[in-house]
């Protein structure tokens, strides 16, 4: 499968007194970390490409096909959000369900699907369950599975892990990247951790107050050489983690 | 210290107790007295209570369901021009008296009203009016229908805004929409406000005195005030006092059994979450049904305004019957209200001084129980003790004033308190430390914080007394007539111009104290 990569050509977008302008290339099979501090218009940027807003001016291009006017259950988007990706009252299987069929009316081979799509997040045994009997980490992997499904070219992440623990962080991304390679997928995902980033990204595009960005190799932008204002934005909680605990003072 | 804050607590709950003890004494002591007396639970009383029920049903009925449809177009429709107009509408027979609303249906859909020529041309007979079941039928969508959708609103906006994304995401159509997305929050606020609204037409008073015709269209609470003031027939008030508290008593347990949430004030945002969404036929509909509510709404307030102005305003303003019950009016107003103002206020300090959990839920909670008696059952009760005394009119302006501040409390606390709490954890260690009480603390620290939620809830508690029908038309005389009582004289006598001006005059009052309650209220919110 080629997997389109994603182009944002002069992409306008203007919310109360906020304005931004996205020019940005995304290529086809690789994750790409979207950093930058709150308010920089991360969210907006990933709403752009899945359809939840319409760019002002410029163009929405995912492979040579120009989005920009699609709705958003006709692009080839699959979207992860922070929460709310279950509705509460349907089960899991319920939930991955309305992936392939939004009137729930599967077919059999349809429901051997999400089965399968769940065994390959490891929720084979709680297809029944309900969002609530589930922990943050397990919920995110039923939206996980329900992307899978439907088998968009495009994934789009927007903080899915903020509440998880390291642990189930990282378990999150072997998945994230598992889909990536199985399936050649374009992925973004915004993320604040800095080790997210560097454990499964391939690029990075760092996104700064006044509408400024940069993007690069992630291995660059994570190595010695990078650029000074990402390194100052990540510079606290990447010093915080990265150094021994001090010892404590006896007193 | 803190026992002179506990102290006033146990002032108001014992105001409130004796004011509701009082009521049940009098009651006991009458259905004591005729011992047995009564006329038992014969069929006049099996048709009152059957109609009392049934109207509640239907008026229910005719209330939340185009309540819970109006409440999905606006929400759906978040950039319609009409919207934050309809919602503005829609708060406005919250504040409107009851009466002023009936006069306002009447004066459209009356024999007589606006509506009634083409009514006739269209039925080919003259239009019968809606006297009786379907007057109060429409009174009461005209009140509930608007709380219906606002409260349904309220539930509609907790669902996440990445939720209508999803769906969007996944592509569900109108009806999947609704079942995945929408009915979730409705299904699970649709007992509460249908419990509210049950609840408010089963004590409704004025609508029934004022719409419902004669012996088939009569309620609990209107047979109760015709015992009293019309038959003389105390022992039978009594029994009906006693049925109708238990019917209301039951309609609470009720709404306490579906976890009602009684507090009947939905979060309005109109905040745009902008998920455009439906095609161009959900579009039409919703429009279709906006301007439908519009109309229903809107359209008896335009009838008071009309009706209204078609009076000679002058001449009324310059009658002293009108001038002197606007005075009195205004008089036992402002007293409820102050009344209302320190009773809240003295629950919420003893609340947060209490350190009891039950003490606590007893000044949190306490006051509510006005909403399960209804002011007239109280009135009633007293009535019935006072009637031996021959000093019924004398205190009629206490009883007036305090029924109505009672009434007014549940509100006034719903503003004072969480003000009272936050104020409180900001300064209470501050004043302790520097030393700060009594007198000295009220006056720099209290007061300033605590004036504008104390001012809200004066505007509101008199707001709600000043449209109330229910104690008045009790303890109404000659000697004690607010403007609701000559409002409801000038009606029984069809002086229909008069009735329609002093409508107009009473409405435009209530409504502007509770414009200042409201900005009061608001204004606060940022600092």
């Amino acid at each position: 499968m080629n997997a389109p990569g994603i182009t944002l050509d002069q992409v306008g977008f203007a919310y109360r007194d906020t304005s931004f302008l996205f020019d940005h290339r995304f290529p086809t099979g690789k994750v790409t970390a979207v950093m930058g501090p709150s308010g920089a218009g991360k969210t907006t940027l990933l709403h752009l490409i899945a359809g939840f807003e319409r760019p002002r001016s410029g163009r929405v291009l995912i492979g040579d096909t120009d989005v920009s006017a699609m709705p958003p259950d006709r692009r080839p988007v699959s979207m992860v959000f922070q929460e709310n990706n279950l509705f509460a009252h349907l089960s899991v299987a319920q939930n991955v369900g309305l992936g392939l069929d939004p009137g729930l009316r599967l077919s059999t081979q349809q429901r051997t699907a999400v089965s399968a799509a769940l065994d390959r997040v490891g929720l084979a045994g709680k297809k029944q369950r309900l969002p609530r009997e589930l922990s943050g980490g397990e919920r995110s992997r039923v939206a996980l599975a329900r992307a899978a499904l439907r088998d968009r070219p495009v994934l789009l992440l927007d903080e899915p892990f903020a509440a998880l623990g390291p642990a189930l962080r990282q378990d999150m991304l072997t998945i994230i990247d598992a889909q990536r390679r199985e399936r050649n997928l374009t992925v973004l995902f915004v993320t604040h951790q800095p080790e997210d980033a560097e454990a499964i990204a391939d690029t990075v595009l760092f996104l700064e107050q006044k509408g400024n960005s940069l993007s690069g190799n992630a291995g660059d932008f994570f190595g010695p050489l990078g650029p000074p204002a990402f390194k100052a934005y990540i510079g606290m909680a990447h010093q915080k983690l990265n150094r021994p605990a001090p010892p404590p003072k006896p007193t | 210290m803190t026992d002179r804050r506990i102290w006033a607590g146990w002032t108001a709950l014992l105001f409130a107790g004796v004011l509701l003890g009082g009521a049940f004494a009098g009651m006991l002591f009458e259905v004591l007295r005729s011992g047995g007396s009564t006329g038992g639970f014969d069929f006049y009383l099996a048709r009152i209570t059957g109609f009392t029920l049934w109207q509640a049903v239907l008026s229910t009925l005719v209330s939340v369901v185009p309540g819970l449809i109006v409440a999905r177009a606006l929400h759906r429709q978040e950039s319609f021009p009409g919207r934050s107009l309809l919602l503005g509408l829609f708060a406005v027979p919250l504040a409107l008296p009851a009466i002023v609303a009936a006069l306002g249906l009447l004066a459209l859909l009356g024999r007589e009203g606006l509506l009634a020529k083409p009514l006739n041309a269209v039925l080919g007979e003259p239009w019968p009016g809606i006297y009786g079941l379907s007057g109060i039928l429409i009174a009461h969508a005209f009140f509930n229908m608007p709380l219906a959708a606002r409260l349904f609103l309220g539930a509609l906006e907790t669902v996440p805004a990445d939720q209508w994304r999803l769906a969007r995401q996944l592509g569900f159509n109108a009806r999947q929409t609704f079942r995945l997305v929408e009915w979730p929050p409705l299904r699970t606020s649709l007992p509460g406000v249908a419990g509210l609204v049950f609840m408010l037409c089963v004590t409704s008073f004025t609508i029934v005195l004022t719409l419902g015709g004669g012996p088939r269209a009569t309620t609990l609470e209107v047979a109760i005030y015709q015992a009293l003031r019309f038959d003389f027939d105390p022992a039978r008030a009594a029994l009906l006092t006693v049925v109708q508290l238990v019917l209301a008593g039951a309609a609470v347990a009720l709404l306490g059994l579906l976890g009602a949430d009684t507090d009947a004030e939905p979060n309005l945002s109109i905040s745009a979450r902008r998920f455009a969404n439906g095609g161009r036929v959900q579009t039409a509909l919703d429009a279709l049904v906006i301007l439908l509510a519009l109309i229903f709404v809107g359209a008896p307030m335009v009838a008071v305004l009309w009706s209204g102005l078609q009076a000679d305003l002058w001449r009324l303003v310059g009658e002293n019957a009108v001038r002197r019950a606007t005075g009195v009016s205004l008089a036992l107003a402002a007293v409820s209200g102050l009344l209302a103002a320190l009773l809240a206020w003295s629950l919420a300090a003893a609340r947060h001084a209490s350190r009891s959990r039950f003490s606590r839920a007893l000044f949190g909670t306490g006051a509510s129980f006005s909403l399960v008696v209804p002011p007239i059952l109280i009135g009633a009760g007293w009535f019935m003790a006072l009637r031996e005394t021959g000093q019924v009119f004398t205190v009629a302006p206490v009883m007036v004033a305090s029924v109505n501040a009672l009434m007014a409390v549940p509100f006034a606390l719903r503003v004072v308190r969480p003000a009272f709490d936050a104020a409180a954890a900001r300064h209470d260690r501050l004043c302790l430390s520097l030393g700060l009480r009594g007198v000295n603390r009220l006056w720099l620290v209290d007061w300033p914080n605590l004036r504008r939620p104390l001012f809200t809830a004066l505007a509101f508690g008199m707001a709600l007394s000043l449209g109330d029908l229910g104690v008045i038309a009790l303890f109404g005389s000659d000697a004690l007539k607010t403007l609701p009582y000559l409002l409801f004289e000038r009606m029984g006598s069809y002086r229909t111009a008069d009735a329609a001006g002093l409508a107009l005059l009473l409405g435009l009052l209530c409504l502007a104290l509770m414009l200042a309650a409201n900005r009061l209220g608001r204004d606060r919110e940022p600092a």
